[in-house]
């Protein structure tokens, strides 16, 4: 494989394995933060014994987060040098903002967090769990800006003697309309996954409970989990309505944005007037071999009703995009080939299917969570236990299939070029990557990062098991005032 | 004076925070067994980064975003060109951040004993690899007209690049020990300035060998002979104050020697960001390396507005935490065993 492959395998990986773990740390961080509000407030002890619980998991965590992270901020100079040339003084200004804004606020405020049980008030301490989650959000914002600039550049122009992108106009890129909409779904998405995260772990728990100790009230862990059960569901439902609101405001931007990309995400090879939603495809996808796919289910209209609002409206097939934009950004190389304006279709079709479904069941699963603990129940059905469990990592699997058909939609462009934007504000993805840097080199970084992250990702998996498995702890009373303050063991040591 | 050159004095100013703060930081890591022998002694020295060792890191995240915001061409040359040891470090700092969140997880020896390992090579690896990287700032690297670097790994092992890697291993071997001598009671204390003692003469004959020689070979100005006797004075006092006892005075002089350093490595390179050792036309400049006037005007603002604000939380974080930690100090183990898995 040459350089360039490689250098998209790595960044994929990386991306995606970070990605797997981002989402439950913006998420989990806030519904920690509300559960602490909660006891702060109510006192109730149920609450402290969830936040510290679901702290742990949050902890364990972010530490992987942490790490997985590390590495895109080095990445853009490592293997796409080029393409950190053309964009720089564009792309770089959200990443510092975010490494200023939001980094320092998340792990300054962490370790205040996580050390600063006994040695700050209650309303601080409460105000620094607030600070970190802020910041992770802050943080999911301008690497949502970067991000958009890629998808649709605006507040910039093309310098022809430095041959490179410049910005123009800051505040058109942090309110990138792509922006605006990428951002609440990437939020709602970080919900859900939380939300289940919650939910499944607190089913679990509650069905556990019930079966070991009856369902009276003295069963004070069953009420604590379902508590936590119905939090989650909230939670997951509200995030559920979220996503399916900014996922339509998204389609119809991207439609007008970036047509090439939904087209393949409905592997619609020709114009349609309606188009029909298809649900599921056989044929050479594969091969972008556009006569071979045949639509075995269709919704009619849909398509037209998510690209325009109209469920009547034409919607422009692949083949025809593929004309159009020959015609404006080229139709060959300068070793005249010709250049290929469709992604993979194969990739963009069915990851955009399995996003959609895997988020719908949770979505589905979160009003029979609601449904099962109604009016004080609790249930103590085995399938349900294990209905919850298996349940967890769908969105994990959800919104990794979403970034992957963004990205990977997004080709042959690294910076996709923008319709109603200047035509030279544009970047193949294979003019982006390092001159300087060998096939041999990118392999071996590839290699070392996927099994340094595998190795690192299975006691992740090891860690969170066995603390899920642990249960809440339960609160000791505070220790004896007597001892002599200085001499007092930390809260919390490493 | 014009903006881009703010940026790179802003640029050196990150730099000098994260050197500072992480310093002590992988001097902790390195230090771990020495100062430890017992589980408990080696959590008294862990624990006095626990709570902000993860803030000092963002120090190098935030020097790397500003430089790909105000030096798209250096950050692009330098990451590709510096690709496998900058490898290295990511590597080492991944597996870091890791292993010092999940080595009391599990109240287990071996658990313990393996990510204890990780936590020292982790401290040990970037330790000697910053110094390597930034000696080849100040030699300068070949570079082609297009600013891409044109040499191999062996171009970035020359003797003065190495001999850099041993300045920044023995500045945070001092530091690190300097830090535990004013952070730990007991007998981690004790032993944290014995060694102390021992480092600070050798890292104050190694560091000024390597400055001498970069400013004889390399500078290009005389000015740099200031922040090179300030750093020489700063070492110099670090381990005259560790002989006093006088831990606090002591950190103060390693830190300003770690900011001497950085001055005298930025400067020295100055108006060059990358020299190019092959040929002068093709170095990276502040100029021709630097975003548009635009694009550095709005991340002044930025860093005008926040650099304080982030200064006066993690000062306050450092407040906080400011009491020394013993053994007594440490909580039984409350974290959970292997045997129910």
């Amino acid at each position: 494989m040459e350089a360039l492959d490689l250098a998209r395998w790595q960044f994929g990986i990386t991306t995606v394995y970070h990605f797997m773990l981002v989402p439950l740390t913006i998420g989990l961080s806030t519904l920690v933060a509300i559960m602490q509000t909660a006891w702060v407030r109510t006192g109730n002890e149920k609450w402290l014994r969830l936040t510290k619980f679901y702290g742990k998991l949050l902890l364990i965590n972010f530490a992987l987060g942490v790490a997985t992270g590390i590495v895109q901020e080095f990445q853009f100079g490592m293997n796409w040098s080029n393409y950190s040339r053309f964009v720089g003084d564009v792309f770089g200004a959200p990443l510092a903002m975010e490494a200023l804004a939001a980094f320092f606020l998340e792990s300054t405020f962490l370790g205040l967090w996580i050390f600063g049980w006994d040695r700050l008030s209650k309303k601080v301490h409460l105000a620094t769990v607030w600070a970190f989650s802020i910041g992770s959000l802050l943080s999911a914002y301008f690497i949502l800006a970067a991000n958009s600039w890629m998808q649709h550049p605006v507040g910039a122009i093309y310098n022809e003697e430095t041959g490179r992108a410049e910005m123009t106009d800051i505040w058109a890129v942090l309110t990138n309309n792509t922006t605006l909409v990428a951002f609440p779904h990437v939020i709602a998405t970080a919900f859900l996954v939380a939300g289940t995260f919650v939910a499944g772990i607190g089913v679990w728990w509650m069905v556990k409970s019930v079966r070991a100790k009856g369902d009276g009230p003295e069963n004070t862990d069953a009420r604590m989990y379902r508590t936590a059960a119905r939090f989650g569901a909230v939670v997951m439902l509200i995030a559920g309505v979220g996503l399916l609101v900014t996922g339509d405001l998204q389609a119809k931007l991207m439609f007008k944005q970036q047509p090439i990309k939904m087209a393949a995400a409905e592997g619609l090879m020709n114009t349609e007037q309606p188009a029909a939603f298809s649900l599921f495809a056989i044929g050479n996808l594969a091969g972008n071999d556009p006569e071979s796919v045949k639509h075995v289910l269709e919704i009619p209209g849909l398509t037209s009703y998510l690209a325009t609002g109209d469920w009547d409206a034409p919607v422009t097939g692949i083949n025809q995009l593929q004309e159009i934009y020959s015609e404006r950004y080229g139709a060959t190389t300068a070793d005249g080939e010709t250049i290929e304006y469709r992604p993979n279709l194969l990739v963009t079709y069915w990851s955009f299917r399995l996003m959609i479904g895997l988020a719908a069941f949770s979505a589905a699963l979160a009003l029979a969570i609601l449904w099962v603990t109604r009016k004080k129940r609790v249930s103590d059905a085995l399938w349900f236990k294990r209905l919850a469990l298996v349940s967890i990592p769908m969105p994990f699997f959800a919104s990794a299939f979403g970034w992957i058909f963004t990205e990977m939609g997004r080709q042959p462009f690294v910076v996709a070029p923008n319709p109603t934007g200047s035509d030279q504000i544009l970047m193949m993805t294979m003019f982006g990557n390092s001159a300087s840097v060998s096939a041999g080199e990118v392999l071996t970084s590839m290699i070392t990062f996927t099994v340094v992250y595998g190795v690192l990702g299975v006691f992740w998996f090891r860690l969170q098991k066995r603390y899920t498995s642990e249960g809440a702890p339960v609160i000791a009373p505070p220790p004896d005032d007597t001892d002599d303050e200085a001499g007092k063991p930390m809260s919390f040591a490493y | 004076m014009e903006l881009a050159t703010v940026w790179f004095i802003l640029i050196a100013v990150l730099w000098t925070g994260y050197l500072v703060l992480e310093g002590f930081d992988f001097g902790v890591g390195m230090l771990m067994p020495v100062v430890g022998k017992t589980n408990t002694e080696r959590r008294v020295a862990l624990n006095t980064i626990g709570p902000v060792w993860d803030g000092n890191e963002v120090w190098l995240l935030t020097a790397g975003g500003a430089t790909f915001a105000a030096f798209p061409e250096w950050y692009a040359t330098m990451f590709s060109g510096f690709y496998l040891p900058l490898l290295l470090i990511l590597v080492a700092l991944i597996v870091r951040a890791v292993a010092i969140e999940y080595r009391a997880k599990i109240n287990d020896p071996t658990w313990r004993k393996n990510w204890d390992r990780a936590i020292i090579i982790t401290a040990w690896v970037p330790s000697i690899l910053w110094g390597v990287a930034f000696a080849n700032l100040v030699r300068g690297v070949p570079l082609d007209e297009d600013h891409e670097f044109i040499g191999n790994l062996f171009t970035l092992l020359s003797p003065f690049a190495l001999l850099g890697g041993a300045v920044t291993l023995l500045l945070f071997l001092t530091h690190g020990s300097i830090f535990l001598a004013l952070k730990t009671d007991g007998i981690v204390r004790e032993r944290a300035e014995a060694l102390a003692k021992r480092f600070a003469p050798i890292s104050l004959v190694v560091a000024a060998v390597w400055a001498i020689w970069a400013q004889l070979a390399y500078s290009e100005v005389v000015w740099t002979w200031v922040p090179l006797a300030i750093a020489a004075a700063g070492l110099a006092l670090a381990w005259w104050f560790s002989l006093q006892g006088r831990f606090g005075k002591a950190f103060t002089a390693n830190a300003v020697a770690i900011a001497g350093a950085v001055v005298l490595i930025f400067g020295s390179m100055f108006p060059d960001v990358m020299p190019a050792s092959n040929d002068a036309a093709n170095s990276l400049t502040v100029d021709n390396a630097s975003s548009t006037d635009y694009t550095l005007t709005v991340m002044t603002w930025v860093a005008c507005f926040l650099l304080p604000v982030i200064l006066l939380y993690q000062g306050w974080t450092y407040w906080v935490f400011r009491k020394r930690i013993s053994v007594k100090h440490i909580p039984e183990h409350n974290e959970l065993t292997f045997s129910k898995d």
